[in-house]
């Protein structure tokens, strides 16, 4: 039966063909709209913020109200301080949590656990910032860089943990048999082959991690607080880059405003980096599912 | 093991019925792997003391507050710091028209968008689409509210707003009058945050289904979306359903973004342009420069009151999705 002599007995067949097109259509449309607000951010993002990039930015702290000039010297080196201390903090425990996933979670317990890393991973971020003003910053009475690492690293924890568990079961199993062959008790095949192969995609999760809690602010609110001045005091409220962006936004002031447009410019290019550039250099055989 | 098995273990192995020695090629239970279990299990009890001592610390200090406000904080409109009066319902309410608005309009583009990236854009269209649409989950919540404040709060006041009120004004909730913040410019920022989430969840599900399923009603004679409609959706259900919901829940939980565009006004809003509160903005706005104990205890029960919600929110969607991917490959993305 030739094609037209199908469509014959068909009658609705041209009517469903053509509905067929046209949803086609619909769903590219859709990927079309969803292309649209980023393009719109990055453009705003580049055309407000370029103009206030200058050597001040990264050189000067915030001046005083209403007087204009001034940097964001004090929330870039906050923000790296409490980014990098959050890491020392969560790393280990996501990965001991991404390993004990790996190793021992084929079971109801691992089923469970796995359960609540994910629901940690949901809860939102201003709440987490919350729990640490009350174990942390009431106790002593004092805002502090440390509760704010502490609080993205509570953040940082379930994102990395279920990286690590993914990248580690990714790892063939013939080369945890040979080592078994060889001799080498479980803990030592795990920490010695299993994990060094796994390695290259867990730095990446770390990367993508990063860049995530690199633009929180919510949790630093009631924790770090902020502050104008530089301080690489860990026991002293410590500024950071979404904190004097939402401070400078809410702020009255048009130089505020300009700055932080050029303040956002700076963080969404360190974030595109980490997670674009990291992923680009580790190569294309590491995929992650985010 | 109990005393009693214990006990059996070692008769047989005196009566000499076990005579294989039980020797394991990993190690079995020597130092070594004892502390290396060990080490990774305190990693694992870490994240659900983590858990639990967000709940206690929360509950704990608003006790004060759950007590003299009782069940009425959930539905009474007064917000008065001064005078110790505390209603959360305006908070709840404005949540709840943001996240919803914003679900409904997030979850219809993005289940489309998944649809289009599995099963008709070819490698060289979904690898990069993909991309895009991870990199809107990379921006920070504060940039996007920066954009919501200064560039589509702006749109809205002077192009967008007017010709709605001119064209839907006959409808009174869009006879308003357009400002740059606004519950309107909320569910917008709303819905382009969470629809990564949507997207990138329902794509791990869509994708999860089956070739045979689609397979059976191509057979049939079906045209490709006659395939999606007949095979695929039924099948991915539950899946997407979760993905919806757990954009809900980014949406729920959302603060600076929010914080920034939605007016920080206390009151039933009656507008789709007039300023509100949710429960996250209200938090990030008062917490730091409190009137009273009361009034920080007020919050932190918002908060719990969030958490709370956010939770079952959580575990309603992670069920589902596992549902129908077993556990695999389960979007960790926030």
């Amino acid at each position: 039966m030739n094609r037209d002599a199908f469509v014959a007995t068909q009658p609705r067949y041209a009517r469903r063909k053509f509905f067929d097109r046209v949803m086609t259509g619909v769903m590219g449309a859709a990927a079309l709209v969803t292309v649209v607000p980023l393009l719109l951010i990055l453009f705003y993002l580049v055309r407000n913020g370029v103009g206030a990039i200058n050597l001040d930015l990264f050189l000067l702290d915030p001046s005083a109200p209403g007087r204009g000039g001034g940097g964001a010297r004090s929330a870039l080196v906050g923000s790296l301080i409490m980014v990098g201390t959050a890491t020392v903090i969560g790393t280990p425990i996501a990965i001991g949590c991404g390993i004990f996933l790996a190793e021992f979670g084929r079971n109801r317990a691992g089923t469970v656990l796995r359960f609540l890393v994910d629901v940690l991973a949901g809860i939102p971020s201003i709440t987490v910032g919350l729990f640490i003003y009350g174990l942390m910053v009431l106790p002593v009475r004092k805002f502090t860089a440390l509760a704010g690492a502490a609080a993205l690293a509570i953040i940082l924890i379930p994102i990395l943990a279920r990286i690590t568990e993914e990248m580690l079961l990714l790892v063939p199993r013939s080369l945890r048999e040979a080592a078994y062959a060889l001799g080498a008790p479980r803990w030592m095949t795990v920490l010695r082959i299993v994990l060094p192969t796994a390695l290259p995609g867990i730095m990446t999760g770390l990367m993508l991690a990063l860049s995530r809690i690199a633009g929180e602010a919510a949790p630093l609110m009631f924790t770090a607080l902020g502050n104008q001045f530089l301080n690489t005091d860990l026991l002293h409220a410590m500024d950071a880059l979404p904190l004097r962006i939402f401070y400078f936004a809410t702020g009255p002031y048009e130089s505020w405003h300009q700055q932080a447009w050029a303040m956002s410019l700076v963080l969404v290019a360190f974030i595109l980096f980490l997670s674009l550039g990291v992923r680009a250099l580790v190569g294309s055989k590491v995929t992650i599912r985010q | 093991m109990s005393d009693a098995a214990r006990k059996d273990a070692s008769l047989a192995v005196e009566t000499g019925r076990t005579s294989i020695p039980r020797v394991s090629l990993t190690g079995g239970r020597s130092v070594g792997n004892m502390v290396f279990a060990g080490l990774v299990g305190v990693a694992a009890v870490v994240v659900i003391l983590l858990i639990i001592g967000l709940f206690w610390e929360l509950g704990d200090r608003s006790l004060p507050a759950i007590r003299a406000n009782g069940w009425g904080f959930l539905w009474n409109t007064t917000w008065d710091p001064p005078k110790r009066i505390f209603g959360a319902g305006t908070f709840i309410v404005g949540t709840l028209i943001t996240s919803v608005v914003a679900l409904v309009a997030a979850s219809a583009v993005g289940v489309l968008v998944a649809l289009f990236l599995v099963e008709i854009a070819p490698a060289w269209v979904a690898r990069p689409l993909s991309v895009i649409v991870e990199l809107l989950a990379a921006i920070p919540s504060v940039v996007y509210g920066l954009w919501g404040v200064y560039v589509l709060g702006g749109f809205i006041r002077d192009f967008l707003g007017p010709w709605i009120a001119q064209t839907l004004g006959f409808i009174p909730i869009f006879n308003g009058d357009p400002r740059i913040t606004g519950i309107f410019s909320a569910c917008i920022v709303l819905s382009i945050m969470i629809l990564p989430t949507i997207m990138a969840v329902s794509r791990d599900v869509i994708a999860a289904v089956p070739g045979s399923q689609r397979e059976g009603v191509l057979a049939l004679g079906a045209t490709r979306w006659e395939m999606i409609t007949m095979s695929v959706l039924p099948y991915a259900r539950s899946g997407v359903l979760g993905a919806a919901i757990l954009g809900l829940a980014r949406a729920v939980g959302e603060t600076l973004a929010i914080t920034l565009v939605i007016g920080n006004r206390v009151g039933i809003p009656h507008t789709i342009f007039d300023p509100a509160y949710t429960m996250a903005s209200v938090i990030a706005n008062q917490f730091t420069e409190v009137e009273n104990e009361a009034h920080r205890a007020a919050l932190v029960e918002v908060a719990l009151l969030l958490l709370v919600i956010t939770f079952v929110i959580n575990v309603i969607a992670r069920l589902l999705v596992w549902r129908v991917t077993n556990g695999q490959n389960v979007t960790v993305q926030e």
